[in-house]
């Protein structure tokens, strides 16, 4: 065998998880998907035992589906993007580890089930509630370029978890939303037209799965593939659902926009 | 009572009709292999064109037209194309409404970048991830449906059949559940399907890895006409890998971009007037686009820049001396090579290397699927409009749209057209499928009870069958010797002695499928049965495309035969159908409705704005929004 690697993956089905591990040829440009399909067409283990091909969520192999998020040498981050060569540089080590997220209810070997991620963006109605699809012949408002640049970054979340498994807060105990919710809360009352709905997403926040669950530790804006600026949006937030409860408090109407 | 539908697929066009059916009161049942929000759409990068004329260009939806017929090398019907690029503006209008974050100019309003295969800034665009933009506003609309009832999601399943009463009218489907292959039958009264291309039949292509054309195979086996299949779109600037070839936008060409190799003045090359000339000046960057097709440069259509590339790098002229041309972005302002951040991230991530600086290094790849599902299309004036439904299948109550039908693309897709055929298609579903079903006299609760039981029996059978089959072959492998035949023979260049030999390998391929064992035999998430499953179908599409491609001998959009380098418009200027068969497909042709425009040559060398002017365009054109 030419230049090889080590596997080692985590696999198995809820409470029958174990590591198993697979020696891989390297070639040029190998990521850990290109990987995982070696094993499919070869699936025999390191110790020359005939095994079952590794489960894994997949989709559009660039990063923008968000499906490929897995612990690639314990880190929260796609597995599309993880080329085997660069992770073998910067561990110093020709073992490789994969597992599944550990925030999310484990469906089998590196696959888990984000549904709770979808859930969320309901709870903050993470949407412009318009009258309908028909056309109104109206132009839609001016928008500055810096203002669309804003939205846009917010709006390249792709939901893939990252970010919650990182984070301390989110975990058993606790029923934080977790920063991607925030950040997407932000996107909407940050919106024109989603702005007449702030309110309403505020009070989401102040919830017991809303803002209070953050503990700022961090971590999801260090681990965010798409450099979304999540602690600014759990800051700013924090700061608007204060004066959302202090509005509620007082019976006032909503403060002018 | 709520009228009741399914739509298969949640990309832009699944998720447009049932926006517009849940809209018009429907209750939808939306399946999907994945959560919709991470559909193939996600992929689209440069932009949705839209004849808005914001840039003092006097451009116009019937300009639009013209550019998507002659792009389309005249094999398209022209009165869906035309009603398309009509309903363009109102389409934006609604994205721009429902939160859509397109990029503005200073002054506010949303800006427009070229593209492909027009002379006019008519591509809106977001960044550049404009299909992820698009994709993520319209499952937002569907999300607040689904809060409100009307939408209920089956995500991580996979449609298997597609149930039929004894009358023949699509009445529901079976299911599969990915997590444990529980089979199940949910019922409707009409079917839409939505599931996108089939470029992992060629495996290295731009497409996502849901993308394997399984549904529409399973309803091609189930009696669908499929139409105009050898049309498989070939895109010149992709990254290759061994996983898939990731697709550098278009719009880097939009922006600006250049494509060259270094040139050799002792080879000579023909030009697209006939004449010999030389490749450039040696140790020079040649620019060879820009020199065969002064007018469009870069910005040829897609097939012309897939053939030009291959064609230099056959002359050995290819970067590094292998099959890989330079896309050049690094001369381009910062500001530019900000839109294109979301495509240039992606280079830089897969090769180390830093387009802003160096030129990248691309070759083309299978990207989009022109032919699909056949489906019907009444135009705006004709007399049986109203009694006939738009995209709507041979199978009655049996919906197609998006990737997956055949409308709009003729023989080659402009650049940034996708978006729209699939916005503007799932639209049209959304509001001739309700029409469908109040037209029809009983309801699925009348359809007797074994209808569905049978179906549902016969897929348990088969998921028996194919668990239990044993024999030598690994379907992956099997899927590798698919796919480097495919890519061999049926891409971008076709000879019909390679043709004939891919249709015997492909058979081969099915009998070899009959023979192979399972390496996992488990319910839960069983990922290799799911595939193996989708294979069967897969192979079917696979002589489809070619078969259609082996019959016609012309050169058309991207269907390139060297024999043959002429648009035959005599014997060729027709449509493709494609009926099963457990031998090999039947391939008959029907005309194409040309009422708009008649054919003229197809030139991109030189160009000017013009006024083109369109016949018989209908005045009561009503738009699906």
């Amino acid at each position: 065998m030419s230049k090889s690697f080590v596997l080692k993956i985590f696999r198995g089905t809820p409470g029958k998880q174990y590591w198993e591990e697979f020696e891989l040829a390297i070639y040029p440009g190998i990521n850990v998907i290109s990987a995982l399909m070696d094993i499919q067409k070869h699936p025999v283990n390191k110790s020359g035992q005939k095994t079952t091909p590794v489960a894994w969520e997949q989709g559009c192999l660039e990063e923008v589906c968000g499906s490929c998020s897995m612990l690639v040498n314990g880190k929260p981050r796609q597995s599309c993007t993880a080329l085997v060569e660069r992770l073998i540089e910067e561990t110093g080590s020709s073992t490789i580890t994969l597992a599944p997220f550990t925030k999310f209810p484990l469906v089998r070997d590196l696959v888990v089930d984000r549904t709770k991620m979808f859930e969320s963006l309901k709870k903050v109605r993470a949407w412009v509630s318009v009258d309908g699809t028909w056309d109104s012949k109206e132009k839609g408002p001016k928008v500055s370029p810096e203002v669309q640049e804003a939205l846009y970054v917010l709006s390249t979340c792709m939901t893939c978890g990252c970010c919650s498994e990182s984070c301390p807060q989110v975990n058993e105990k606790s029923p934080f939303m977790g920063p991607a919710a925030m950040s997407q809360l932000r996107l909407f009352n940050s919106n024109p037209a989603g702005a007449l709905e702030k309110s309403e997403r505020l009070r989401a926040a102040l919830g017991e799965e809303g803002i209070a669950g953050c503990g700022n530790a961090q971590n999801c804006v260090k681990v965010c593939p798409k450099n979304i600026p999540l602690t600014e949006s759990l800051a700013l937030i924090g700061r608007e659902a204060s004066k959302q409860a202090l509005r509620d408090f007082f019976s006032l109407p909503d403060a002018p926009r | 009572m709520k009228k009741e539908v399914i739509v298969v697929g949640g990309g832009l066009a699944g998720l447009s009709a049932t926006m517009k059916l849940a809209e018009k009161g429907c209750h939808v049942k939306l399946i999907s292999l994945t959560k919709v929000r991470r559909s193939h759409s996600v992929c689209a990068q440069g932009g949705i064109n839209v004849a808005i004329n914001l840039k003092g260009e006097e451009d116009s939806p019937l300009i639009h037209a013209y550019d998507t017929i002659k792009g389309g090398d005249f094999l398209g019907n022209q009165p869906p194309i035309l009603e398309m690029c009509m309903a363009g503006p109102a389409i934006l209008r609604m994205l721009d409404r429902i939160g859509c974050p397109f990029n503005r100019t200073l002054e506010g309003n949303i800006d427009f970048r070229r593209f492909g295969g027009t002379l006019y800034h008519r591509t809106a665009f977001c960044g550049a991830s404009t299909g992820q933009q698009l994709l993520y506003a319209l499952d937002e609309q569907v999300r607040r449906y689904e809060a409100l009832g009307q939408v209920e999601k089956f995500e991580t399943h996979e449609f298997l059949r597609l149930i039929l009463d004894q009358e023949g009218n699509a009445r529901g489907i079976v299911m599969q559940d990915l997590y444990n292959l529980h089979l199940s039958v949910l019922k409707a009264d009409a079917v839409v399907i939505a599931t996108g291309g089939l470029g992992v039949i060629y495996k290295k292509s731009t497409m996502s890895t849901f993308c394997t054309g399984a549904a529409n195979g399973r309803l091609f086996m189930q009696g669908m006409k499929y139409a105009n299949g050898e049309f498989i779109q070939i895109h010149p600037t992709a990254i290759p890998g061994n996983d898939k070839m990731r697709l550098i936008s278009e719009s880097s060409r939009g922006e600006g971009g250049r494509i060259w190799v270094y040139g050799d003045s002792s080879k000579q090359i023909a030009f697209p007037d006939g004449s010999m000339r030389p490749c450039g000046k040696t140790g020079e960057p040649w620019y060879f686009l820009e020199e065969m097709y002064p007018a469009f440069g870069n910005l040829v259509p897609r097939d012309i820049g897939s053939r030009e590339v291959l064609r230099v790098c056959e002359l050995g002229l290819g970067v590094e001396q292998k099959m890989q041309v330079y896309l050049d972005v690094s001369h381009l302002p910062a500001e530019a090579q900000h839109k294109l951040e979301a495509v240039l991230d992606i280079y830089q991530k897969f090769t180390g290397d830093d387009p802003r600086k160096k030129p990248m290094k691309i070759f083309p790849a299978v990207h989009y699927s022109m032919g699909g599902a056949w489906v019907d299309w009444p135009a705006a004036d004709d007399p049986d409009r109203w009694t006939r439904y738009r995209h709507m299948t041979n199978l009655k109550g049996c919906f197609n749209v998006g990737e997956s039908d055949y409308q709009y693309h003729g023989a080659n897709r402009l650049g940034a057209n996708s978006l729209l055929s699939c916005i503007f298609g799932g639209l049209v579903t959304g509001v001739e499928a309700p029409r469908y079903i109040a037209s029809l006299s009983k309801h699925h609760g009348d359809v007797s009870e074994h209808i569905f039981t049978d179906a549902l029996r016969q897929e348990e059978h088969h998921q028996k069958e194919l668990m239990n089959r044993s024999g030598p072959e690994n379907i992956h492998l099997l899927h590798d010797e698919l796919s480097d035949w495919m890519v061999q023979y049926v891409s971008v260049k076709r000879d019909n002695p390679d043709l004939q030999k891919t249709i015997e390998k492909l058979k081969e391929l099915r009998e070899r499928y009959r023979h192979i064992t399972l390496d996992d035999k488990g319910h839960t998430l069983n990922q290799t049965y799911v595939f193996a499953n989708q294979f069967g179908p897969m192979l079917e599409l696979a002589l489809v495309i070619a078969k259609g491609a082996l019959l016609r001998d012309e050169f058309r959009g991207a269907h390139f035969k060297p024999e043959f380098t002429e648009r035959d418009d005599e014997h060729w200027l027709k449509t493709t159908i494609a009926t099963y068969n457990p031998k090999e497909p039947d391939i008959s042709y029907e005309p194409i409705d040309m009422r708009h425009l008649d054919p003229i040559k197809r030139d991109y060398t030189h160009a000017k704005k013009v006024k083109p002017t369109l016949k018989n365009v209908p005045t009561n054109i009503q738009l699906p929004l």
